[in-house]
Protein backbone atom coordinates (compact mmCIF):
# COMPACT_ATOMS: atom_id res chain seq x y z
CA UNK A 1 0.00 0.00 0.00
CA UNK A 2 2.77 2.48 1.03
CA UNK A 3 4.31 1.63 -2.10
CA UNK A 4 1.03 2.51 -4.14
CA UNK A 5 0.92 6.00 -2.40
CA UNK A 6 4.64 6.49 -3.58
CA UNK A 7 4.18 5.69 -7.23
CA UNK A 8 0.93 8.08 -6.93
CA UNK A 9 3.23 10.63 -5.06
CA UNK A 10 5.69 10.15 -7.57
CA UNK A 11 3.85 10.45 -11.28
CA UNK A 12 1.81 13.64 -9.54
CA UNK A 13 5.39 15.44 -8.72
CA UNK A 14 6.54 14.53 -12.79
CA UNK A 15 3.27 15.39 -13.56
CA UNK A 16 4.08 18.70 -12.22
CA UNK A 17 7.48 18.68 -13.38
CA UNK A 18 6.26 18.33 -17.09
CA UNK A 19 3.75 21.21 -16.33
CA UNK A 20 6.12 23.28 -15.31
CA UNK A 21 8.62 22.49 -17.94
CA UNK A 22 6.34 22.93 -20.76
CA UNK A 23 4.77 26.40 -19.41
CA UNK A 24 7.92 28.11 -18.32
CA UNK A 25 8.20 31.56 -20.03
CA UNK A 26 10.56 31.48 -22.99
CA UNK A 27 13.26 33.72 -23.69
CA UNK A 28 14.86 35.29 -26.90
CA UNK A 29 18.29 34.77 -27.57
CA UNK A 30 20.11 37.48 -26.34
CA UNK A 31 23.07 37.29 -28.32
CA UNK A 32 21.18 38.08 -31.34
CA UNK A 33 21.00 41.70 -30.36
CA UNK A 34 24.60 42.52 -29.39
CA UNK A 35 26.34 44.88 -31.83
CA UNK A 36 23.30 46.32 -33.45
CA UNK A 37 22.84 49.88 -33.52
CA UNK A 38 19.28 50.99 -33.41
CA UNK A 39 18.22 53.47 -36.00
CA UNK A 40 14.84 55.07 -34.35
CA UNK A 41 13.97 56.84 -38.11
CA UNK A 42 13.39 53.45 -39.11
CA UNK A 43 11.81 52.26 -35.92
CA UNK A 44 9.18 54.84 -37.22
CA UNK A 45 8.47 53.09 -40.09
CA UNK A 46 8.12 49.35 -38.42
CA UNK A 47 5.92 51.45 -35.51
CA UNK A 48 3.58 52.12 -38.10
CA UNK A 49 3.34 48.85 -39.52
CA UNK A 50 2.93 47.14 -36.67
CA UNK A 51 0.52 49.23 -35.55
CA UNK A 52 1.13 49.78 -32.13
CA UNK A 53 -0.32 53.14 -31.62
CA UNK A 54 -4.09 51.81 -32.01
CA UNK A 55 -4.03 49.71 -29.52
CA UNK A 56 -1.74 52.11 -26.81
CA UNK A 57 -2.85 55.75 -26.87
CA UNK A 58 -5.69 56.42 -24.47
CA UNK A 59 -9.19 55.42 -25.52
CA UNK A 60 -10.25 58.24 -28.04
CA UNK A 61 -6.89 59.89 -28.42
CA UNK A 62 -5.86 61.06 -31.14
CA UNK A 63 -2.89 59.31 -32.87
CA UNK A 64 -1.03 62.34 -34.42
CA UNK A 65 2.98 62.60 -35.62
CA UNK A 66 3.90 61.65 -31.45
CA UNK A 67 1.61 59.73 -29.51
CA UNK A 68 1.02 59.08 -25.95
CA UNK A 69 1.39 55.49 -25.93
CA UNK A 70 -0.26 55.68 -22.09
CA UNK A 71 -2.72 52.10 -22.56
CA UNK A 72 -6.30 51.87 -20.89
CA UNK A 73 -7.97 50.85 -24.01
CA UNK A 74 -10.58 48.24 -23.36
CA UNK A 75 -10.32 44.84 -25.24
CA UNK A 76 -13.41 42.52 -24.72
CA UNK A 77 -13.43 38.97 -25.74
CA UNK A 78 -14.30 35.62 -24.98
CA UNK A 79 -12.38 35.12 -21.99
CA UNK A 80 -12.68 38.42 -20.20
CA UNK A 81 -12.23 41.98 -20.95
CA UNK A 82 -8.19 42.90 -21.85
CA UNK A 83 -7.19 46.53 -20.72
CA UNK A 84 -3.68 47.25 -22.92
CA UNK A 85 -1.01 48.98 -21.03
CA UNK A 86 0.97 51.91 -21.07
CA UNK A 87 3.80 51.43 -23.51
CA UNK A 88 4.95 55.00 -23.14
CA UNK A 89 9.16 55.53 -22.24
CA UNK A 90 8.10 56.28 -18.37
CA UNK A 91 10.78 54.62 -16.64
CA UNK A 92 8.21 54.02 -14.10
CA UNK A 93 4.44 53.72 -15.22
CA UNK A 94 5.82 52.74 -18.76
CA UNK A 95 8.68 50.39 -20.76
CA UNK A 96 11.35 53.16 -20.62
CA UNK A 97 13.35 51.61 -18.17
CA UNK A 98 13.74 48.10 -20.31
CA UNK A 99 16.41 46.73 -21.77
CA UNK A 100 16.57 45.69 -25.98
CA UNK A 101 16.50 42.36 -24.17
CA UNK A 102 13.56 42.53 -22.04
CA UNK A 103 11.47 44.57 -24.90
CA UNK A 104 12.01 41.58 -27.44
CA UNK A 105 11.30 38.91 -24.85
CA UNK A 106 7.80 41.09 -24.28
CA UNK A 107 7.22 41.06 -28.50
CA UNK A 108 8.44 38.28 -29.55
CA UNK A 109 7.75 35.99 -26.50
CA UNK A 110 4.86 36.98 -24.97
CA UNK A 111 7.14 37.31 -21.78
CA UNK A 112 7.55 39.94 -19.27
CA UNK A 113 10.66 41.10 -17.61
CA UNK A 114 9.69 39.79 -14.47
CA UNK A 115 8.88 36.54 -16.09
CA UNK A 116 5.58 36.60 -17.01
CA UNK A 117 3.33 35.18 -19.69
CA UNK A 118 1.28 38.01 -21.74
CA UNK A 119 -2.30 37.12 -22.71
CA UNK A 120 -2.54 36.74 -26.28
CA UNK A 121 -4.48 40.36 -26.99
CA UNK A 122 -0.99 41.19 -27.64
CA UNK A 123 -0.16 39.27 -31.13
CA UNK A 124 2.93 38.53 -29.83
CA UNK A 125 2.64 35.24 -31.79
CA UNK A 126 2.83 37.16 -34.96
CA UNK A 127 5.31 39.47 -34.00
CA UNK A 128 7.62 36.57 -32.76
CA UNK A 129 9.43 36.79 -36.57
CA UNK A 130 10.06 40.45 -36.25
CA UNK A 131 13.95 41.00 -37.33
CA UNK A 132 16.28 42.14 -34.37
CA UNK A 133 17.24 44.79 -36.24
CA UNK A 134 13.56 46.24 -36.49
CA UNK A 135 12.89 45.32 -33.41
CA UNK A 136 15.45 47.39 -31.61
CA UNK A 137 15.09 50.11 -34.14
CA UNK A 138 11.43 50.17 -33.18
CA UNK A 139 12.58 50.35 -29.09
CA UNK A 140 14.88 53.38 -30.11
CA UNK A 141 11.57 55.40 -31.79
CA UNK A 142 9.17 54.70 -29.07
CA UNK A 143 11.89 56.03 -26.42
CA UNK A 144 11.56 59.22 -28.30
CA UNK A 145 8.12 59.11 -27.84
CA UNK A 146 6.40 61.26 -24.91
CA UNK A 147 6.47 59.72 -21.35
CA UNK A 148 3.03 59.09 -19.87
CA UNK A 149 2.70 58.23 -16.24
CA UNK A 150 -0.51 56.45 -16.17
CA UNK A 151 -0.95 53.07 -14.26
CA UNK A 152 -1.72 49.78 -16.07
CA UNK A 153 -5.70 48.75 -15.31
CA UNK A 154 -5.83 45.23 -14.27
CA UNK A 155 -7.23 42.69 -16.38
CA UNK A 156 -10.82 41.93 -15.54
CA UNK A 157 -10.98 37.84 -16.17
CA UNK A 158 -12.04 35.28 -14.35
CA UNK A 159 -10.78 32.37 -13.21
CA UNK A 160 -9.02 29.68 -15.11
CA UNK A 161 -8.01 32.33 -17.43
CA UNK A 162 -6.81 34.40 -14.53
CA UNK A 163 -3.90 31.71 -13.91
CA UNK A 164 -0.76 32.80 -16.12
CA UNK A 165 1.23 29.84 -15.77
CA UNK A 166 -1.49 27.82 -18.06
CA UNK A 167 -0.52 30.55 -20.70
CA UNK A 168 2.59 28.37 -21.49
CA UNK A 169 0.38 25.96 -22.57
CA UNK A 170 -1.62 27.54 -25.04
CA UNK A 171 1.70 29.12 -26.66
CA UNK A 172 2.63 25.46 -26.94
CA UNK A 173 -0.90 24.21 -28.68
CA UNK A 174 -0.95 27.90 -30.90
CA UNK A 175 2.37 29.73 -30.94
CA UNK A 176 3.40 28.08 -33.64
CA UNK A 177 6.18 30.36 -35.63
CA UNK A 178 6.65 28.79 -38.84
CA UNK A 179 5.51 30.98 -41.92
CA UNK A 180 2.11 30.71 -43.40
CA UNK A 181 2.86 31.02 -46.67
CA UNK A 182 6.16 28.95 -47.19
CA UNK A 183 7.00 29.86 -51.17
CA UNK A 184 7.52 33.38 -51.67
CA UNK A 185 9.03 33.62 -55.11
CA UNK A 186 10.10 37.56 -55.17
CA UNK A 187 11.51 40.25 -52.70
CA UNK A 188 8.00 42.22 -53.05
CA UNK A 189 6.04 38.83 -51.74
CA UNK A 190 8.65 38.15 -49.84
CA UNK A 191 8.71 41.80 -48.06
CA UNK A 192 4.85 41.42 -47.76
CA UNK A 193 4.51 37.90 -46.35
CA UNK A 194 6.60 39.37 -43.19
CA UNK A 195 3.95 43.08 -43.42
CA UNK A 196 1.19 41.13 -42.89
CA UNK A 197 2.20 37.73 -41.40
CA UNK A 198 4.50 39.35 -38.55
CA UNK A 199 4.10 43.55 -38.48
CA UNK A 200 1.01 44.24 -39.09
CA UNK A 201 -0.51 40.89 -37.60
CA UNK A 202 -3.43 40.95 -40.14
CA UNK A 203 -4.45 37.52 -39.05
CA UNK A 204 -4.96 38.28 -35.40
CA UNK A 205 -8.62 40.02 -36.80
CA UNK A 206 -9.04 38.60 -40.33
CA UNK A 207 -8.34 35.03 -39.78
CA UNK A 208 -11.01 32.52 -37.28
CA UNK A 209 -10.16 31.38 -34.08
CA UNK A 210 -10.87 28.18 -32.50
CA UNK A 211 -12.56 27.38 -28.89
CA UNK A 212 -9.25 28.41 -27.13
CA UNK A 213 -8.57 31.10 -29.04
CA UNK A 214 -5.74 30.41 -31.60
CA UNK A 215 -5.94 31.11 -34.85
CA UNK A 216 -7.20 28.19 -37.79
CA UNK A 217 -3.78 28.87 -39.63
CA UNK A 218 -5.59 26.76 -42.22
CA UNK A 219 -8.34 29.42 -42.94
CA UNK A 220 -6.00 31.91 -42.95
CA UNK A 221 -7.42 35.65 -43.25
CA UNK A 222 -10.87 34.00 -44.49
CA UNK A 223 -12.93 36.00 -42.02
CA UNK A 224 -13.89 36.07 -38.95
CA UNK A 225 -16.10 37.58 -35.94
CA UNK A 226 -14.97 39.70 -32.97
CA UNK A 227 -16.24 40.77 -30.09
CA UNK A 228 -16.78 44.34 -29.56
CA UNK A 229 -16.56 44.87 -33.70
CA UNK A 230 -18.52 42.54 -35.25
CA UNK A 231 -17.78 40.31 -38.79
CA UNK A 232 -14.13 40.86 -40.02
CA UNK A 233 -14.12 39.62 -43.57
CA UNK A 234 -12.32 38.04 -45.16
CA UNK A 235 -9.68 39.29 -47.79
CA UNK A 236 -7.74 36.53 -49.85
CA UNK A 237 -8.74 36.37 -53.46
CA UNK A 238 -11.73 34.37 -53.03
CA UNK A 239 -13.26 36.23 -50.34
CA UNK A 240 -12.92 39.55 -51.91
CA UNK A 241 -12.41 40.53 -55.52
CA UNK A 242 -10.01 43.52 -55.72
CA UNK A 243 -7.13 43.79 -57.62
CA UNK A 244 -3.80 44.54 -55.98
CA UNK A 245 -3.77 48.47 -56.79
CA UNK A 246 -7.32 48.14 -55.51
CA UNK A 247 -5.88 46.94 -52.46
CA UNK A 248 -2.44 49.45 -51.98
CA UNK A 249 -5.09 52.06 -52.29
CA UNK A 250 -7.36 51.41 -49.75
CA UNK A 251 -4.55 51.29 -47.44
CA UNK A 252 -3.61 54.46 -48.71
CA UNK A 253 -6.38 56.51 -48.71
CA UNK A 254 -9.39 54.48 -47.24
CA UNK A 255 -11.13 54.25 -50.34
CA UNK A 256 -12.78 50.96 -51.27
CA UNK A 257 -13.39 50.38 -54.79
CA UNK A 258 -16.35 51.45 -54.63
CA UNK A 259 -15.19 54.65 -52.46
CA UNK A 260 -17.07 53.81 -49.51
CA UNK A 261 -14.11 54.45 -46.86
CA UNK A 262 -13.03 52.28 -43.77
CA UNK A 263 -14.41 52.56 -40.59
CA UNK A 264 -14.20 50.69 -37.34
CA UNK A 265 -10.34 49.41 -36.15
CA UNK A 266 -9.78 49.29 -39.81
CA UNK A 267 -9.83 53.05 -40.11
CA UNK A 268 -7.07 53.07 -37.55
CA UNK A 269 -5.17 50.36 -40.03
CA UNK A 270 -5.52 52.75 -42.94
CA UNK A 271 -3.92 55.14 -40.71
CA UNK A 272 -0.95 53.21 -40.09
CA UNK A 273 -0.74 52.09 -43.55
CA UNK A 274 -1.01 56.05 -45.13
CA UNK A 275 2.06 56.17 -42.92
CA UNK A 276 4.31 54.12 -44.92
CA UNK A 277 6.42 54.50 -47.82
CA UNK A 278 4.42 52.95 -51.11
CA UNK A 279 6.31 50.21 -52.09
CA UNK A 280 5.59 48.52 -48.39
CA UNK A 281 1.59 48.72 -49.17
CA UNK A 282 2.43 47.46 -52.75
CA UNK A 283 4.22 44.51 -51.23
CA UNK A 284 0.77 43.96 -48.80
CA UNK A 285 -1.47 43.88 -51.71
CA UNK A 286 0.80 41.47 -53.78
CA UNK A 287 0.98 38.94 -51.02
CA UNK A 288 -2.40 39.47 -50.21
CA UNK A 289 -3.65 39.11 -53.51
CA UNK A 290 -1.20 35.81 -54.42
CA UNK A 291 -3.53 34.00 -51.42
CA UNK A 292 -5.34 31.25 -52.66
CA UNK B 1 -43.08 89.25 -27.88
CA UNK B 2 -45.41 87.40 -30.36
CA UNK B 3 -42.15 87.01 -33.17
CA UNK B 4 -39.80 85.97 -29.49
CA UNK B 5 -42.58 83.22 -28.54
CA UNK B 6 -42.36 81.33 -32.19
CA UNK B 7 -38.61 81.38 -32.32
CA UNK B 8 -38.46 79.62 -29.34
CA UNK B 9 -41.61 77.05 -30.15
CA UNK B 10 -39.43 76.60 -33.71
CA UNK B 11 -36.55 75.62 -31.69
CA UNK B 12 -38.18 73.38 -29.26
CA UNK B 13 -40.27 71.96 -32.51
CA UNK B 14 -36.82 70.79 -34.37
CA UNK B 15 -35.32 69.88 -31.09
CA UNK B 16 -38.48 67.47 -30.72
CA UNK B 17 -37.87 67.04 -34.65
CA UNK B 18 -37.19 63.67 -33.73
CA UNK B 19 -39.51 62.34 -31.42
CA UNK B 20 -42.48 63.65 -33.94
CA UNK B 21 -40.99 61.73 -37.11
CA UNK B 22 -40.43 58.51 -35.06
CA UNK B 23 -41.87 55.62 -36.82
CA UNK B 24 -42.12 55.72 -40.73
CA UNK B 25 -39.78 58.77 -41.17
CA UNK B 26 -36.98 57.01 -39.08
CA UNK B 27 -37.00 55.23 -42.10
CA UNK B 28 -36.72 57.69 -44.03
CA UNK B 29 -34.28 59.68 -43.01
CA UNK B 30 -31.69 56.65 -42.40
CA UNK B 31 -32.45 56.05 -46.54
CA UNK B 32 -32.04 59.81 -47.41
CA UNK B 33 -28.46 60.10 -45.32
CA UNK B 34 -27.29 56.56 -47.06
CA UNK B 35 -28.47 58.82 -50.64
CA UNK B 36 -25.97 61.36 -49.13
CA UNK B 37 -22.84 58.95 -48.91
CA UNK B 38 -23.99 57.47 -52.18
CA UNK B 39 -23.43 60.95 -53.30
CA UNK B 40 -19.98 61.31 -51.65
CA UNK B 41 -19.54 58.04 -52.92
CA UNK B 42 -20.30 59.13 -56.58
CA UNK B 43 -18.33 62.00 -56.85
CA UNK B 44 -15.11 61.09 -55.10
CA UNK B 45 -15.00 58.33 -57.41
CA UNK B 46 -14.94 60.49 -60.51
CA UNK B 47 -12.22 62.16 -58.48
CA UNK B 48 -10.66 59.19 -57.46
CA UNK B 49 -10.27 57.50 -60.44
CA UNK B 50 -8.17 60.73 -61.60
CA UNK B 51 -6.01 60.39 -59.00
CA UNK B 52 -5.32 56.53 -59.14
CA UNK B 53 -4.94 56.85 -62.84
CA UNK B 54 -7.80 54.77 -63.96
CA UNK B 55 -9.30 57.89 -66.00
CA UNK B 56 -6.90 60.64 -67.80
CA UNK B 57 -7.13 63.72 -65.73
CA UNK B 58 -9.86 65.99 -67.46
CA UNK B 59 -10.11 69.75 -65.13
CA UNK B 60 -13.41 70.84 -66.37
CA UNK B 61 -14.47 67.07 -65.11
CA UNK B 62 -12.79 67.18 -61.76
CA UNK B 63 -14.19 70.29 -60.79
CA UNK B 64 -17.78 69.62 -61.63
CA UNK B 65 -17.31 66.80 -59.60
CA UNK B 66 -15.86 68.89 -56.86
CA UNK B 67 -18.19 71.48 -57.00
CA UNK B 68 -20.76 68.46 -56.58
CA UNK B 69 -19.14 67.21 -53.86
CA UNK B 70 -18.60 70.66 -51.81
CA UNK B 71 -22.66 70.99 -52.12
CA UNK B 72 -23.58 67.23 -50.85
CA UNK B 73 -21.09 68.15 -47.85
CA UNK B 74 -22.93 71.59 -47.68
CA UNK B 75 -26.40 70.47 -46.85
CA UNK B 76 -27.77 71.02 -43.22
CA UNK B 77 -28.16 67.05 -42.88
CA UNK B 78 -29.51 67.66 -39.36
CA UNK B 79 -33.00 66.38 -40.12
CA UNK B 80 -31.47 63.08 -41.24
CA UNK B 81 -30.28 62.02 -38.00
CA UNK B 82 -33.03 62.16 -35.94
CA UNK B 83 -33.07 60.73 -32.26
CA UNK B 84 -33.63 56.85 -32.20
CA UNK B 85 -32.24 56.05 -35.93
CA UNK B 86 -29.39 54.34 -34.27
CA UNK B 87 -27.69 50.79 -35.25
CA UNK B 88 -29.35 49.62 -31.90
CA UNK B 89 -32.77 51.06 -32.11
CA UNK B 90 -33.73 51.06 -36.33
CA UNK B 91 -32.88 48.36 -38.68
CA UNK B 92 -30.77 49.03 -41.90
CA UNK B 93 -27.74 51.34 -40.71
CA UNK B 94 -24.57 51.03 -38.94
CA UNK B 95 -24.69 54.40 -37.41
CA UNK B 96 -23.56 53.90 -33.54
CA UNK B 97 -25.57 55.45 -30.78
CA UNK B 98 -22.61 57.02 -29.73
CA UNK B 99 -23.21 59.71 -32.89
CA UNK B 100 -25.66 61.23 -30.41
CA UNK B 101 -23.69 61.41 -27.07
CA UNK B 102 -20.90 63.28 -28.75
CA UNK B 103 -22.88 66.05 -30.75
CA UNK B 104 -19.93 68.30 -30.28
CA UNK B 105 -17.54 66.04 -31.66
CA UNK B 106 -19.90 64.80 -34.50
CA UNK B 107 -20.07 68.08 -35.50
CA UNK B 108 -16.41 68.98 -35.56
CA UNK B 109 -15.59 66.11 -37.48
CA UNK B 110 -18.38 67.17 -40.36
CA UNK B 111 -17.25 70.41 -40.35
CA UNK B 112 -13.75 69.21 -40.99
CA UNK B 113 -15.41 67.15 -43.95
CA UNK B 114 -17.03 70.69 -45.49
CA UNK B 115 -13.49 72.04 -45.42
CA UNK B 116 -12.08 69.28 -46.88
CA UNK B 117 -14.34 69.28 -49.88
CA UNK B 118 -13.60 73.23 -49.91
CA UNK B 119 -10.21 72.31 -50.63
CA UNK B 120 -10.95 69.88 -52.96
CA UNK B 121 -13.23 72.53 -55.38
CA UNK B 122 -9.79 74.63 -55.20
CA UNK B 123 -7.09 71.99 -56.19
CA UNK B 124 -9.60 69.71 -58.76
CA UNK B 125 -9.37 72.07 -61.54
CA UNK B 126 -5.59 72.95 -60.71
CA UNK B 127 -3.88 70.12 -61.94
CA UNK B 128 -3.51 66.59 -60.98
CA UNK B 129 -1.01 66.74 -58.43
CA UNK B 130 -3.28 69.10 -56.21
CA UNK B 131 -6.06 66.85 -56.83
CA UNK B 132 -4.36 64.29 -55.33
CA UNK B 133 -3.51 65.80 -52.18
CA UNK B 134 -6.82 67.47 -51.64
CA UNK B 135 -8.22 63.46 -51.93
CA UNK B 136 -6.01 61.84 -49.08
CA UNK B 137 -7.03 64.66 -46.85
CA UNK B 138 -10.82 64.00 -47.51
CA UNK B 139 -9.91 60.45 -47.00
CA UNK B 140 -8.98 61.01 -43.99
CA UNK B 141 -12.18 63.34 -42.90
CA UNK B 142 -14.25 60.35 -44.04
CA UNK B 143 -12.13 58.12 -42.06
CA UNK B 144 -12.15 59.87 -39.10
CA UNK B 145 -15.48 60.11 -38.22
CA UNK B 146 -16.19 56.38 -39.67
CA UNK B 147 -13.74 55.10 -37.26
CA UNK B 148 -15.56 56.42 -34.23
CA UNK B 149 -18.99 56.29 -35.39
CA UNK B 150 -19.96 53.23 -37.28
CA UNK B 151 -20.53 50.07 -36.57
CA UNK B 152 -20.73 46.80 -38.91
Amino acid sequence: MGRFIRLIFALALLGLAVFFFVTRPGQVDSASFDGLTPDPVHGKDVFHAAGCASCHVAPKAEIGDAPVLAGGQAFPSDFGTFYAPNISPDPVAGIGGWSAVEFANAVQKGVSPAGKHYYPAFPYVSYAKITPQDLVDLKAFMDTLPAAGEANMPHDVGFPFSYRRALGGWKLLFGGSDWVVTDVSTPELERGRYLVEVLGHCGECHTPRNALGGLDRAAWLTGSVLPGEGKVPGITPSELDWSPEDIAYYLESGFTPSFDSAGGAMAHVVENMSKLPAEDRNAIAAYVASLP
Amino acid sequence: MANKLLTSLTLMASMTAGAAFAGGHIEGAIKARQGQMQLYAHYLGILGGMARGNADYDAAAAQAAADNLLAVASLNAGSLWPQGSDMDSAEGTRAKAAIWENFPDVGAKSMALTSAAANMATAAGTDLDALRAAMGDLGGTCGACHKAYRGR
